[in-house]
């Protein structure tokens, strides 16, 4: 968008001259939304960067926001809507408070006596729109990097794989198995047979809460795995409402050995790895 | 040419894939091994897939070809060390290995084949040569 050199300096004398009322019609404005989420000191600070935004841009060549000179404003805003962001400020509040700029403008002309809207008002509002699309776009691109972080922390969780008995892991699955994790838990689990050479290894699903074709997929294709390895692996942690799906679903486990609860796949495995078990009578008994 | 070198440790054929085979020395090594086995009276042959990155389905397809020769000829083949990568793709490719036996090394593999053949101590051979390579 082009705005005449004219028009940019009367806004530009318009915004300087009543900086400290349209700041504080801003800031007002900004606090009506945002009901008491941010303290004052903070929001006034906040306002007087984004109008400061405001005036850089007004002072930069064409293309507003995205002018090449218009870097420091662009920085500003990228910084506040990544704060917003990571506040868990709403869209509407983060939006609100740089369009907020208009109403503060209109409203202190007003207060003045000055009822007329301004001829350059209509191109104050286009910068302003676009310095607002910008915030909110740094602002979704915020979101979406707090959002991948989360995912990956929460692979990162919960994915541990336990040493049993010398031989034996184990890898308790919980939460919802997608294809995502899955794939992180086969890795996981193999990488640790390659690592401790363990013969034999348990997934445990008592916290899987549901088990659908897929999730009953991805479990059959890390024991398959496993087993190219080298590895034998019993699934274990089967709730008698997972039973009952997975027959209804007709997943077959085929020669995968099964048990109802980890004790039970530890005792098999100790057996086959030709461990003896045995309890000893105990004084007192 | 590359050769995949057979070795004999007692009863048994050792065979480390150091190389990413090709189609040719594949066919080659199924072909010196069933010879082999034979030559020498093997009952077991262990083959070490731990350097190889790439397995595809041909490679995969000789492994159980391998297998079913052997056990032909009396001797139960092993295979040692697969990477996880590799055990990954083979089961994307929907490859099992139906047949082949695996282990996690070749310590596994030779305990395999002595609880298979009960009586044949891998490896005590003495008045045998540990090892030769293929001619």
């Amino acid at each position: 968008m082009s705005l005449s050199a004219d028009a940019k300096g009367r806004l530009s004398t318009l915004l300087g001259t009543r900086q400290d009322a349209i700041i504080k019609e801003w800031t007002a404005i900004a606090a009506r939304t945002l009901r008491g989420r941010q303290t004052e000191g903070e929001l006034v600070h906040q306002v007087t960067e984004v109008f400061a935004a405001l005036d850089t841009v007004l002072h930069t060549g064409d293309g507003g926001i995205h002018a090449a000179d218009a870097g420091e404003a662009r920085a500003t805003l990228s910084e506040l809507s990544r704060q917003w962001a990571r506040r868990g400020f709403s869209p509407t509040e983060t939006a609100t408070l740089v369009f907020g700029a208009k109403e503060a403008v209109v409203g202190v002309l007003d207060t003045e006596g000055r009822g007329e809207v301004p001829v350059d008002f209509m191109d104050l509002s286009r910068l302003v729109d676009d310095m607002g699309l910008f915030t909110f776009e740094t602002y979704t691109r915020a979101r979406e990097e707090i959002l991948a972080d989360q995912t990956e922390q929460l692979l990162e969780l919960s994915t541990p794989v336990v040493k049993l008995w010398e031989g034996i892991v184990a890898v308790p699955l919980i939460g919802t198995l997608d294809s995502a994790r899955a794939q992180v838990v086969m890795e996981k689990l193999l990488q640790t047979l390659v690592d401790t050479g363990a013969a034999y290894a348990i997934v445990d699903i008592t916290g899987v809460p549901a088990v659908d074709t897929q999730v009953a997929q991805h479990i059959l294709k890390t024991v398959v795995a496993a087993r190219l390895m080298g590895a034998e692996c019993v699934i274990s942690g089967i709730r008698p409402q997972i039973a009952q799906t997975v027959v209804a679903l007709g997943i077959e486990f085929g020669d995968i050995v099964t048990k109802a609860t980890l004790a039970d796949a530890l005792v098999h495995t100790l057996r086959a790895s030709g461990v003896q078990i045995s309890r000893t009578a105990r004084k007192g008994f | 040419m590359d050769r995949v070198p057979v070795l004999k440790i007692g009863e048994i054929l050792l065979v480390s894939i150091q190389i990413d085979l090709e189609d040719h020395t594949a066919m080659q090594l199924q072909d010196d091994l069933s010879h082999r086995i034979v030559e020498t009276g093997a009952h077991g042959v262990v083959i070490d897939i731990s350097a190889l990155e790439i397995v595809d389905s041909f490679i995969g397809r000789m492994l159980s070809t391998i297998a079913s020769v052997s056990r032909v000829l009396d001797a139960e083949t092993v295979v040692v060390g697969m990477r996880p990568a590799v055990a990954i793709t083979l089961v994307e490719l929907g490859l099992s290995l139906k047949g082949v036996r695996t282990a996690l090394n070749v310590d596994r593999a030779l305990e395999i084949l002595a609880e298979a053949r009960p009586g044949v101590l891998a490896g005590s051979a003495a008045d045998e040569p540990a090892a030769e390579p293929v001619p």
